[in-house]
């Protein structure tokens, strides 16, 4: 093959100066926005529909529901950006779940033994996976479905087929519990509304940091009246938000553990060494290998980090359900691979977020519940679920050849 | 009425921005073989491509006549099924199906019922193979043969439909000299029975053994036909057609300021991946010194990319064995991070497949491989990087809306800089350049030309790989020629000449050393 034909089009002339914001960036706004505001329109239809869908109750309900498919969705999105998949997670949830069983109620251990012995189990399925995904280089589909029955198997061995329950005491606590009254209230709790006010003037600063950086970078920024109203609205839900929780029963356990993970995730992928690396294998393996990314260490990590994260999920739902079964967290990893790419993670990799991820988990989660509290049959949410999953990725496909960029 | 069993007249293919085919006529006469030549990137995939139907009607512009009829391929179904089948260089098989089954890929024998007749199958394979000298099972998985023996199942699935005009691309390019004089042998036959063959290679003396008549491609141009039964059609008139242009671009003034030896490489032999017994690089050694540009010539499959990439941390091959000394001192290089550390640094000449990731916005590319430097313990400090990819971006002129953009949508030149930005950051000594200016246009070239000069100027060694020989000479301060994996010669830039450079990288492997 002689021919030396250029295969990229010149981009059009554009004002590389100057204040005005280019095309491009208006689209990767909308592009970005868009799963944000179907979520919302979700919202608002539910709430239309039945009276008690945004109660505290129901609120601080869905929370609890649906965190532990949010836990293995961070961690599934860092497997999908690189590339791969993991279909493990709900047999690691389920034997995590059953080892922290074992440890507290059959040997009345304390909780953090049990917690600890789960993590410790999901660090070494991890490392098991990893080996195999990343050293001996069979694809993670296959392995992972290896590790679907594996673990879905020693589960049921180390349970002897049986469900083990309950775990009461401060175990239960990590998934049922709530911080309630710390700082007084009169009818609503004080600590919670302050601990979202903290979290929004934090969000408030950084966004107004990196403008300011980003300005003194020359980079387009959006205008001023936008940017101030896109904080006051983010501000406006949190505290709506915060406000039915503390009216109802206060901060739940669960959602503080959830808001560390985001916010330490989002940094691990937006800001460090590591998750640029989990983007450039999953952008283009060859040039990061030939970059000087270890690619082999890197995806050995990422699933490492899946196993962890499973096991906490597992810790999670355990306690949640204040028992460990067998049949545990059965079909768990399709939710969270559904909300990775409901939030607009690439099936080819190289292309997702930790928060896109966590509100394509919620978009499945306000729909199960709403469609719970509509008294709509298992079967049909399920169709619905399907269907929403189907036009989420086929919008993201549209919208993509529309911007011309494959 | 005529005995020209193709005619194309004056085809000229543009491509956004390159005119690959200008005017190009090639006249083919019934029963010849019929040899193209030319330099990389001269046009003689690109005109195979137009004749078979690859680039439709209407892509091009001009005349295809065959059989004394104006023809119109919509694709290359309907150029097959007027009996012309091209080969390519890259083999068209598929590894697990047998030999029976490729040679009737898409063309199957089938029974009654419309399901596939084995026994017909297999006994017109093993016919259609004997026919061109292969006496294997035809139940054989094709990857149990070797190169040479794929080459002539590709050509006995092309005898499978009825193939009247055979173009092959390179055919000998991968096979040792046995199975090359094989397959010459074996065209020669096919040929005698009556089916014209058009041959695409870089091997003189192959085309002088086995052609009737050379076409020679410079530029996208036709320059001439040889009728090699002339005594004056010699190899040396050949090269001289194939590189004989002026220096049509310019090149940028340096006043070469060389130091100490950089980087010494000493009996480098590479095997091939899959191949293990097939050497891919043989026994090379060259050095290079700081605030020198040194140049590597060498045809298509001569070895210079896989040099390069064995180089490069083990990227390429196995079996590697040889010494690399950095500034006097011996080092080992077992992977791309110890390279990097030692500072080498290898653009690769596939940008788009190995060089960039084309999701990503420029900024992240250009510190895809010196992030160390814009992090700590781990943590990547976005604003240092938005200055880096900034400074970079104004330095080396990349035209881009901002930093910010996607990689994918610039030019072949602005991608190809942010390239250069990734090593450049990376502070390497010995930068080795890949067909740097590879598929862009004139202006783009010059400015990675001023770039390079910049380069050796703070002191940087570079190395340029690279099929264009005017550029060759127009850039380096030594230029070294490659041919068949083994260096087989070094000439100061100031002594070259394209003919020079042309005979060293033609050099047959008995010839050489």
């Amino acid at each position: 093959m002689t021919a030396t034909a250029p295969t990229t089009a010149r981009p059009p002339a554009e004002p590389t100066t100057g204040r005005k914001r280019p095309a491009f960036l208006q689209m990767t706004n909308l592009r970005e926005s868009g799963i944000f505001i179907a979520f919302v329109a979700i919202v608002a239809l539910f709430s239309l529909l039945h009276s008690q869908f945004l109660s505290p109750n129901n609120i601080t309900n869905i929370v609890l529901q649906y965190s532990y498919i949010l836990i293995l969705a961070i961690g599934m999105v860092i497997v999908i950006i690189a590339g791969h998949i993991d279909l493990s997670v709900g047999s690691v949830v389920a034997l995590t779940g059953a080892v922290a069983a074992i440890l507290v109620i059959r040997n009345g251990q304390p909780w953090w033994v049990g917690v600890l012995a789960a993590l410790v189990v999901g660090f070494l399925v991890g490392c098991w996976q990893g080996f195999w995904v990343a050293y001996v280089g069979i694809p993670a589909f296959i392995v992972t479905l290896a590790g679907m029955l594996l673990f879905r198997g020693l589960t049921f061995m180390t349970l002897d087929s049986i469900s083990l329950s309950p775990f009461g005491g401060t175990y239960y606590q990590i998934a049922n519990g709530f911080q309630n009254g710390l700082l007084g209230g009169y009818g609503y709790d004080v600590f919670t509304l302050l601990v979202f006010a903290l979290a929004v003037a934090a969000y408030a600063f950084t966004a107004w940091r990196s403008r300011r950086a980003r300005q003194r970078y020359q980079q387009a920024v959006e205008a001023l009246p936008l940017f101030v109203a896109k904080i006051v609205v983010v501000a406006a839900v949190a505290m709506w938000f915060a406000y039915k929780l503390a009216t109802h029963r206060g901060l739940p356990n669960v959602l503080i553990l959830l808001g560390l993970l985001i916010v330490v995730y989002t940094l691990v992928t937006q800001r460090s060494v590591f998750g640029r690396h989990v983007y450039a294998i999953g952008g283009n393996l060859n040039a990061a290998q030939l970059s000087g990314v270890k690619v082999r260490r890197v995806n050995f990590w990422i699933f490492v980090n899946m196993g962890v994260l499973a096991s906490v999920a597992g810790i999670v739902f355990s306690a949640r359900t204040n028992s460990a079964q067998p049949g545990a967290g059965n079909m768990f990893e399709l939710d969270a691979i559904a909300a990775c790419f409901i939030g607009g993670a690439a099936v080819t990799g190289g292309i997702g977020k930790v928060t896109g991820a966590m509100i394509g988990g919620l978009i499945m989660a306000v729909m199960s519940n709403g469609m719970q509290l509509m008294g709509v049959e298992t079967p049909l949410q399920q169709v619905v679920k399907g269907l929403v999953l189907l036009l989420a990725v086929a919008f993201d496909i549209w919208n993509k050849r529309r911007a011309g960029t494959r | 009425m005529t005995d020209n069993i193709l005619e194309m007249r004056s085809i000229t293919k543009t491509f956004p921005g390159v005119v690959a085919l200008k005017d190009v006529n090639l006249t083919v006469r019934r029963g010849e073989i019929h040899a193209i030549c030319g330099e990389n990137g001269a046009g003689k995939s690109t005109l195979m491509k137009v004749l078979s139907g690859v680039y439709p009607h209407g892509t091009y512009e001009g005349e295809i006549h065959y059989d004394g009829e104006e023809v119109r391929f919509g694709s290359i179904n309907d150029s097959e099924a007027r009996g012309i089948v091209i080969i390519h260089q890259e083999l068209a098989l598929v590894p697990f199906l047998s030999a029976a089954e490729n040679i009737f890929l898409g063309n199957e024998r089938r029974g009654p019922g419309g399901l596939i007749d084995w026994n017909r199958t297999n006994a017109e394979a093993a016919e259609l193979m004997a026919r061109v000298g292969l006496h294997e099972n035809p139940v054989t998985h094709v990857s149990q043969l070797g190169v040479g023996k794929q080459q002539l199942i590709e050509i006995a699935k092309a005898l499978s439909k009825e193939v009247r005009l055979l173009i092959l691309d390179e055919p000998t390019a991968a096979l040792n000299d046995a199975d090359s004089e094989h397959l010459l042998g074996i065209l020669r036959q096919l040929n005698a029975q009556g089916i014209t063959c058009i041959m695409i290679s870089h091997k003189l003396n192959e085309i002088a053994s086995i052609a009737d008549r050379t076409t020679i491609i410079r530029d996208g141009r036709t320059i001439e036909v040889l009728d090699m039964k002339d005594p004056a059609s010699t190899q040396d008139r050949m090269i001289k057609s194939m590189v004989g242009r002026d220096l049509e671009h310019r090149y940028p003034e340096r006043t070469p300021n060389i130091g100490e030896e950089v980087l010494r490489v000493e009996d480098w032999t590479v095997h091939h991946p899959t191949q293990p017994e097939r050497v891919v690089v043989d026994g090379a050694s060259f050095t290079v010194h700081a605030g020198e540009v040194v140049g590597i010539a060498g045809l298509m499959g001569a070895g210079r990319t896989e040099l390069a990439m064995s180089l490069f941390g083990r990227s390429y091959g196995r079996d590697i064995t040889g010494r690399v000394y950095k500034r006097g001192e011996e080092i080992k290089i077992a992977s791309v991070s110890d390279a990097i550390a030692h500072g080498i640094a290898y653009a690769t000449e596939d940008r788009k497949k190995y060089g960039l990731n084309l999701i990503e916005d420029v900024r992240r590319n250009v510190t895809a491989a010196g992030l160390k430097k814009v992090s700590r313990r781990g943590w990547v400090n976005g604003n240092e990087e938005l200055k880096v990819a900034e400074e970079y971006r104004a330095s080396l002129n990349i035209k881009t809306p901002t930093v910010l953009y996607q990689t994918g949508k610039l030019s072949g030149g602005n991608q190809q800089k942010v390239v250069l930005s990734k090593w450049i950051y990376t502070d390497a000594d010995v930068l080795i350049l890949d067909e740097p200016t590879r598929g862009i246009d004139v202006g783009a070239k010059y400015e990675i030309y001023t770039i390079i000069n910049r380069m050796v100027a703070a002191g940087k060694a570079v190395v340029v790989i690279s099929s264009e020989l005017p550029e060759l000479l127009g850039i380096c301060d030594r230029i070294y020629t490659l041919a068949f994996g083994r260096i087989t010669g070094v000439l100061p830039a100031a002594e070259a000449t394209q003919e020079r450079l042309m005979e060293l990288m033609t050099i047959e492997k008995d010839k050489a050393r």
